[in-house]
Order: structure tokens, then sequence, then C-alpha cells
């Protein structure tokens, strides 16, 4: 008797086609080669390995998934990396430098404006978009921003008196 | 969960673009925001062969007013550019209204209008303001360019009158004839969700006289409803209450809603009655 193995199978899947496509990440230029199905999320966390994006519903709902493209505020699991080329895109990962933590990310800590954690990045990505459009907002403003991300501890509060601590902090140190 | 293979173009120019949809067949698909197509191609609902990306074809993003002051409205000209308008809230107080409504602000930072209208849901909101007042799209086909009124774009429940190597270039409002007032209010259980009712009432006024009204509705029927006979009973007159109160009947006659777990059909009717009054005495 012959012995066989098989080592993979699937339907006959001809060539995948793919695309190179060129990304600036936190200003760290990429140049990758990727399916057109590829989804801008997962080319963050799993094609980049940065991870601080995070996927909650993955169905354009919760906003877990927020990162800046061209600087406006976006939900990456709704976006193909494909259309990302050429782009620059800003993901949590941005926010910190090597001398500290970014004003917002100070003011998550000091108003306690995270609980799990899991919405945080999408949280900040959202409001900084909203800072760098408005540095004075009132509280309204602020729950406008930030109503396309969803919060499932329910930590509304102080994620909004966070933004309002960052707010304050960046009108006084305009180069922070 | 990922799309089904599909292979992608990014055309430079609108000829490339058509070509590419003429050539795809039935199975190319264009892709402008994708805030509704891609979640329909995670989910599978859709699965394309050809995606055509609209977003590397220049001069579709603008929204401006022509000598004549109708409105135009490109295909690539975002929710949020239209939310932030000075040009929207000075000329167009429906639309101005409607803008910060439609979904939430991450998907008002992709999603545009003529793709809303392309999409035909009948819980989009930008049919029924563009239906109110009167709107148009401008479609781009092999054989050139042909306007179609909104009114006869939208065919159905996500059906529109394109043929499939046609693209919508931009919508077209006409520019109102007299003083124009109305608004958009939109019942959702949170921001985001689509709108369990929405009612879009648009009146142009010479003094206190009502000289064109158009009244949508939202989310109430298997397709945008035109409520004509509401919108009719305005025109002539002053907006008194006996009026308004007569035109908030008429358009909650005209409503077709289901119950569903956003609320019961009567709930919903009553809601198109009071959203009609609500407008129209904000506006009187």
């Amino acid at each position: 008797m012959t012995s066989v193995r098989v080592i993979e199978e699937g339907p006959d899947q001809g060539d995948v086609p793919t695309r190179r496509i060129t990304v600036t990440v936190n200003g760290h230029r990429s140049v990758v080669e990727c399916e057109p199905r590829l989804l801008l999320s997962h080319l963050l966390r799993q094609g980049l390995r940065l991870t601080g994006t995070h996927l909650g519903c993955d169905t354009t709902n919760c906003g877990a998934c927020t990162v800046l493209v061209d600087d406006r505020p976006i939900k990456s699991c709704t976006m193909l990396a494909v259309q990302a080329d050429g782009r620059a895109v800003t993901t949590v990962e941005g926010l910190a430098t090597p001398s500290g933590l970014h004003p917002l990310q100070e003011g998550f800590k000091e108003e306690h404006g995270l609980q799990c954690g899991f919405c945080t990045s999408g949280m900040l990505m959202a409001a900084k978009a909203l800072l760098a459009e408005n540095p004075d907002p009132t509280e309204d403003e602020v729950r406008w921003a930030l109503s396309g991300n969803l919060c499932r501890c329910t930590g509304y509060q102080n994620i909004v008196k966070s933004v309002l601590w960052a707010a304050a902090r960046l009108r006084n140190e305009p180069e922070a | 969960m990922y799309p089904t293979r599909f292979r992608y173009e990014a055309p430079r120019s609108l000829d490339e673009a058509i070509g590419l949809l003429h050539d795809g067949g039935e199975d190319a698909k264009v892709l402008a925001g994708g805030q509704s197509l891609v979640p329909l191609l995670k989910l599978r609902f859709a699965s394309p062969t050809v995606l055509v990306d609209l977003n590397t074809v220049p001069g579709l993003d603008h929204h401006d007013v022509d000598e004549s002051g109708n409105l135009h409205v490109g295909a690539l000209c975002r929710h949020g550019d239209l939310e932030r308008s000075a040009l929207l809230k000075s000329t167009q107080p429906v639309m101005a209204a409607a803008a910060r409504l439609v979904a939430d602000p991450l998907v008002r930072s992709r999603g545009t209008l003529v793709g809303s209208l392309c999409h035909a849901d009948p819980q989009g909101d930008w049919a029924s303001v563009v239906l109110a007042l009167g709107g148009s799209v401008v479609a781009a086909g092999p054989g050139g360019l042909r306007s179609i009124p909104v009114r006869d774009f939208v065919h159905g429940p996500f059906q529109n009158a394109l043929a499939h190597d046609e693209i919508v270039v931009e919508a077209v409002i006409p520019a109102p004839r007299g003083i124009p007032g109305g608004g958009y209010l939109k019942l959702e259980r949170r921001v985001g969700d689509f709108a369990t009712v929405g009612v879009a009432v648009a009146v142009e006024r010479d003094g206190d006289t009502v000289t064109c009204a158009g009244i949508a509705l939202t989310g109430v029927g298997a397709a945008t409803i035109e409520a004509a006979d509401a919108a009719q009973a305005l025109v002539g007159g002053p907006l008194t209450g006996d009026v308004i109160e007569h035109a908030a009947g008429l358009a909650a006659q005209a409503a077709r809603p289901q119950g569903d777990h956003r609320g019961s059909a009567d709930f919903k009717r009553h809601m198109v009655r009071v959203f009609v009054r609500r407008i129209l005495e904000r506006a009187a």
C-alpha cells in the first residue's frame, strides 16, 4: 500500500492578486504587498504588528478600531488597506513620544478615563481629531465627537472628563 | 471577517472608471466612502468580482453653488464635509440639519451623500432630504451624462436606476426660489443606529406664503416615501396651526411602517406626525 500524506488542500485559487502600497504609519513609511480585501485594521494589527488598534465589533458600530487617515478619524475595520496607499495613518502608538505620554493619555490617567481599556485607543484617536479641530470644546461637543465610539464599561463620564482635561493642558502648552 | 476575493481597480479618471465598470459587467461595483459597501462585503452579502475605487479619481469631492444657485455635491464629498460646511448652513438649512445626524462622526469622515443615494437604503437619511428638496443626480456612462430626478432614481429598497456601467458623479439640489426653511428630524435608539423614523420637510416662502414644499420619510416603508399630498397642503398660504396639523396628518397617512424591534407601526406613524409638526412649528 502506498502511503499518502496531504500537506495542504482547498479549492484552486489560481494566482491571488496582490497590490503593492506605500503607507506612512506614525511617521514610519512601509511598503507592503497585500490582497485588496485586506482591511486597514488587519494591516495595522497583523501586518505591521501595531496591536494598539483594537477590533471590537468588526461591523462598523463600535469605533474601537478608530485611527486617523490624513488626520481624519475613521473606522479602520471599514476601509481597505489598499485605500491607504500614499496616505498618512496615525494610530494610538503614534501618540506618546520618548519623553512622555500625550496629554490625552495623561488625561485618561488623571481622570480615570479607562476601565477595561478596550475602547480606549479608539477614544483617544477620536478625541485627538476633535482637539485638532476644536481646541476648546464644550462637554457637549466632546460627547458629540465621541458619539461613534462605544464603551461597554459605560465609562463615558470619565472619558469626557479626560478629554476636557487634555484640552485644557494642550491649550496651556501649545508645544505639547 | 474578510470579504471574498475581488480585483481592485484604482482608476485615475472618470472615463477609466466607466470603462472598468463596462468591462466588469454586472459583478463590478463602485467603491466611494465604503461605509455601506465594506460592511456588506465583510458579511458577504455582496461579493463583486471587481471593485472600482472612485477615491483615486480627481475632481469629485466638491460641494459648491453655481451661478443659478443650484447646489452641486460631488460623489466624493463626505458627510463630514457637509456637516462642517458654512455654505450649506447659509443656503440649504434642511441639508445642514441632516448632515450632522447621518450615522456617527467616524462614518461621516468617509461616507458620502451620493453613495447614500445610490445605496438606496430605505433607512438612509439623504434620499429623504434630497427628495424633499426636489434634487436629482447626474450619472456618467459610456454614452455621456444624464440627469435623473431622485424621485425616479430610487426604485425601491437597495435599488437605483443606474445601468451597470454608470456612475453618479454628483447630486444637484435646485436653488431655492423663496426663503428656504424646514429641517430634518430623526429618531434613533442610539447614535449610528438606523433611523426608526426620519422626516425631511422643506418649504420655500415669499413673505409668509409658502410657495413650494416637499416632505419625505425615512424608515417607514420599503423605500423612501415622498408625502406629496402633505407637502401640497402647505402651499399657497402661511404656516398656520391648522395647516400644519393637516399636513402632519397627511404625512402620517403616507407612511407605511412595519412594527419591529425599534417600535410598533402605530408608534412610527405617530412619530411621523410629531416630526412634521415639530419641524413646521419651528419654521413658522
